[in-house]
């Protein structure tokens, strides 16, 4: 009987509106329509879902708290496998994912998971103070976490859950890494969201301490030598943005997405009256990529007043961008340019973008990671005028940590190696998120933070 | 939070600081820079380190009042504190890795031009302390704006230049290089060169010939400053390079300083913009 209701559609602002302001554009479930959606669960006896979900959260279990009306049961269900479901049920690819596995989803529409997931996870942060505060008995080992993104936080909060003190080191002056300087505010809200979960990571008894940059204010040598910690955690993500190598590529109006997005969220040029960092979007903007990073961009530009443009190599299938950003996206009135290349960028005499020059591509035989690879159109040249181009193709690894600590290797992707559990080739460090994957996803990097953790307990209690 | 233990004018519009950071003063070695935000909703300014005291834990930075961020700055008084403090950023110069034995063999010419004074005064302190003597060559407007000459002369042969002859050699430092160089006969290994961008240019220009080897550090504008954002872009012997984590010092004969110039420009509208609205409203407020 239960998936005979259509799924509770989620209310969201209007897209014309919210184009013009950074407010959420989600504003997900009330109670009322949470416990509806929970009734569509099948509770199958073997959940795709669960085996779909990179951490495994126990997904019919939390749904089934939710329709019995004891949130802090289901609250406490997804936290034995995540730390952050409310950042999670914002920005994880379900549709990949559990919703992708869910079976309601072969003949109908799978149970929004997401969006369940998310309301427990609010409820969670807005009645925290009701949990009574479990006292820790401290057991008199350090351990330095080496960022405060997602694997960070999920590390540290883990092994302050065991006793161990834990001091997270931030290379930025905001805690939160990708939360706080990538993902935008109309898709993650820093105050209402980020600032609360790293402060239920405080009431752990964790430190932080910003403005340390691991490989030149400290080193992990230093770390494990002289300040007597007994293991560090690397979770220092994958910063370092990448560019085209195409002619035009240094005009001024060129960015990288990290540049844009940084300035807009980090720094908070998306609202003037506080900030003083500027942002310069121009008329028109061009975004290259299709990824996530690439829909943020694109949709924080327009945001600040600008035409705004996606422009991608590939066909709308192979889009890697969450489907529900791309729909977004669209409404929101962006233009999609697919099986789109640009081959250099073109300038005004002092310097300045004034345009893209691209060619058509056509989609032949699946490449190696099984996406068709595209392939240019003889003679399909063409122009886009514009005044910035902001490219979002992706980022790789900061070498620091690595050139300066010895023993630790990387792979050829500049990615440091480590094994399931976080095990380096350096005895004492331990590495997760996208310092070890290379950029990938915030539930990815919890995980990988979390098992470090398991890992991490286990070496100190060993040695 | 980074109390500023000591505040002195050094110039008009010119002010040394001495600040209580002491993980960055234990790290930090010449060339490196730190990135400073004065307070909350305030821009990270790429700052380069004019000294630093292990024992004190600080470091000294020193700062011209340009934009709407470096006035912020300068406006803070000893005792104040500084938001953040990030550093040290950037690789160190590439002499302190050489071996010692041909590090004393070095004959270093360095050229520094207003501010950029500041940070090639820890080089030649450095040098000097690793027993090598420098000849620095330090250039400004007028005689009132020279800076560090007290502290300089203590560690290096300095030598004065001023555009409009107030003080030292009356001319521009390319001119006083050439005085040493093609006139006097001193023969250098190396030349390190800071300063305006323009200066940088004209003096990697004049040493060409010479086929002096000559280290520039370039003061791109930036956002994070550990190799995130990619502003601080810049066209190395035809290859793209981070000024924050590949620089800040580079083979000056080898940096297009045409595309460096033009992309320190990208803001100024807005920094412009922002200077105007900032000194509008301190008169509407009697400030």
């Amino acid at each position: 009987m239960a998936n005979k209701i259509p799924r509770v559609p989620v209310r969201e602002q209007d897209p014309l509106v919210r184009a013009t302001n950074f407010d959420e554009v989600c504003y997900g479930y009330n109670h009322e329509e949470a416990s509806l959606e929970a009734t569509r669960c099948l509770n199958c006896k073997n959940p795709r879902c669960v085996a779909a979900c990179p951490v495994n959260i126990r997904i019919p279990d939390f749904i089934k708290h939710i329709v019995d009306g004891d949130l802090r049961g289901a609250a406490d269900t997804i936290h034995l496998d995540s730390s952050l479901p409310s950042i999670c049920g914002r920005v994880c690819p379900q549709e990949s994912q559990c919703e992708g596995s869910c079976v309601l989803g072969i003949k109908g529409e799978p149970v929004a998971i997401g969006k369940l997931e998310r309301f427990v996870g609010d409820w969670a942060l807005e009645h925290s103070a009701e949990v009574e505060g479990v006292v820790i008995e401290p057991n008199g080992h350090r351990v330095a976490v080496v960022g405060s993104g997602p694997a960070g936080l999920a590390c540290a909060s883990d092994l302050a859950k065991l006793g161990y003190q834990v001091d997270v080191f931030e290379a930025l002056h905001k805690l939160g890494g990708v939360l706080s300087y990538g993902i935008p505010e109309f898709r993650l809200p820093k105050d209402r969201v980020v600032a609360r979960e790293i402060a239920e990571v405080k009431k752990l008894g964790v430190k932080f301490e910003t403005d340390v940059i691991v490989g030149r204010t400290l080193t992990i040598d230093s770390m494990l030598d002289e300040e007597g910690y007994d293991a560090v955690f690397v979770g220092s993500g994958a910063g370092l943005p990448r560019f085209m190598g195409i002619e035009g590529e240094n005009l001024n109006g060129v960015l990288s997405a990290n540049e844009f997005l940084t300035r807009v969220n980090l720094m908070g040029a998306w609202n003037p009256e506080k900030s003083d960092t500027p942002v310069y979007v121009g008329r028109k903007v061009v975004v290259v990529g299709g990824g996530n990073v690439a829909m943020d961009a694109v949709r924080t530009a327009k945001r600040l007043g600008a035409e705004a443009v996606i422009v991608y190599r590939r066909g709308e299938a192979e889009l890697p961008a969450r489907k529900e950003e791309v729909h977004h996206a669209k409404e929101e009135g962006i233009e999609f340019r697919m099986l789109t290349n640009p081959t250099h960028i073109l300038g005004t005499e002092d310097g300045w973008v004034k345009g893209i020059n691209c060619v058509e591509m056509e989609l032949g035989e699946p490449d190696a990671s099984g996406r068709r690879s595209p392939q240019e159109k003889a003679g399909s040249d063409f122009t886009i005028d514009c005044d910035v181009v902001i490219m979002a193709l992706g980022t790789s690894p900061n070498p620091l940590i690595a050139s300066t600590t010895g023993g630790l290797n990387i792979n050829r992707r500049g990615c440091i190696e480590a094994d399931e559990m976080g095990t380096t080739s350096r005895e004492g460090v331990f590495a997760g998120g996208d310092a070890v994957t290379g950029a990938a996803t915030v539930i990815l990097a919890m995980g990988a933070g979390r098992k470090a953790a398991k890992a991490i307990d286990e070496y100190i209690k060993s040695k | 939070m980074f109390k500023i233990v000591e505040k002195r004018k050094l110039a008009e519009n010119i002010y040394e600081m001495k600040v209580a950071a002491e993980r960055v003063a234990r790290a930090a070695l010449p060339g490196q820079f730190v990135i400073v935000r004065v307070s909350e909703g305030g821009e990270r300014v790429p700052l380069t380190i004019a000294d630093y005291d292990v024992e004190a834990g600080t470091v000294t930075i020193v700062t011209q009042t340009i934009g709407l961020s470096t006035r912020k700055i300068c406006a803070l008084e000893q005792g104040d504190y500084l938001a953040d403090f990030a550093g040290p950023l950037g690789r160190p110069s590439e002499f302190v890795h050489m071996p010692l034995e041909e590090l004393r063999a070095m004959k270093y010419l360095f050229v520094a031009g207003g501010v950029g004074t500041a940070p090639v005064y820890p080089q030649v302190k450095w040098l000097k302390e690793h027993g090598v003597e420098c000849d620095v060559i330090i250039g400004a407007k007028s005689s009132n704006m020279l800076i560090y000459i007290d502290e300089m002369s203590k560690v290096g042969n300095v030598h004065i230049a001023t555009d409009d002859g107030s003080a030292g050699y009356h001319g521009l430092v390319t001119g006083l290089a050439k005085q040493l160089v093609e006139v006097e006969g001193r023969k250098f290994d190396e030349c390190v060169c800071i300063g305006p961008m323009i200066m940088m240019k004209f003096l990697t220009m004049t040493t060409k010939p010479w086929n002096l080897k000559t280290t520039v550090s370039l003061n791109a504008l930036m956002v994070d400053g550990t190799g995130m954002c990619g502003a601080c872009r810049v066209s190395v012997g035809g290859k793209t390079l981070f000024t924050c984590v590949d620089g800040p010092e580079f083979d000056g004969h080898a940096v297009d300083f045409d595309e460096a110039i033009r992309r320190q420009s990208m803001y100024r509208n807005q920094e412009r913009t922002a200077v105007d609205n900032h000194e509008h409203k301190c008169k509407c407020y009697g400030e």
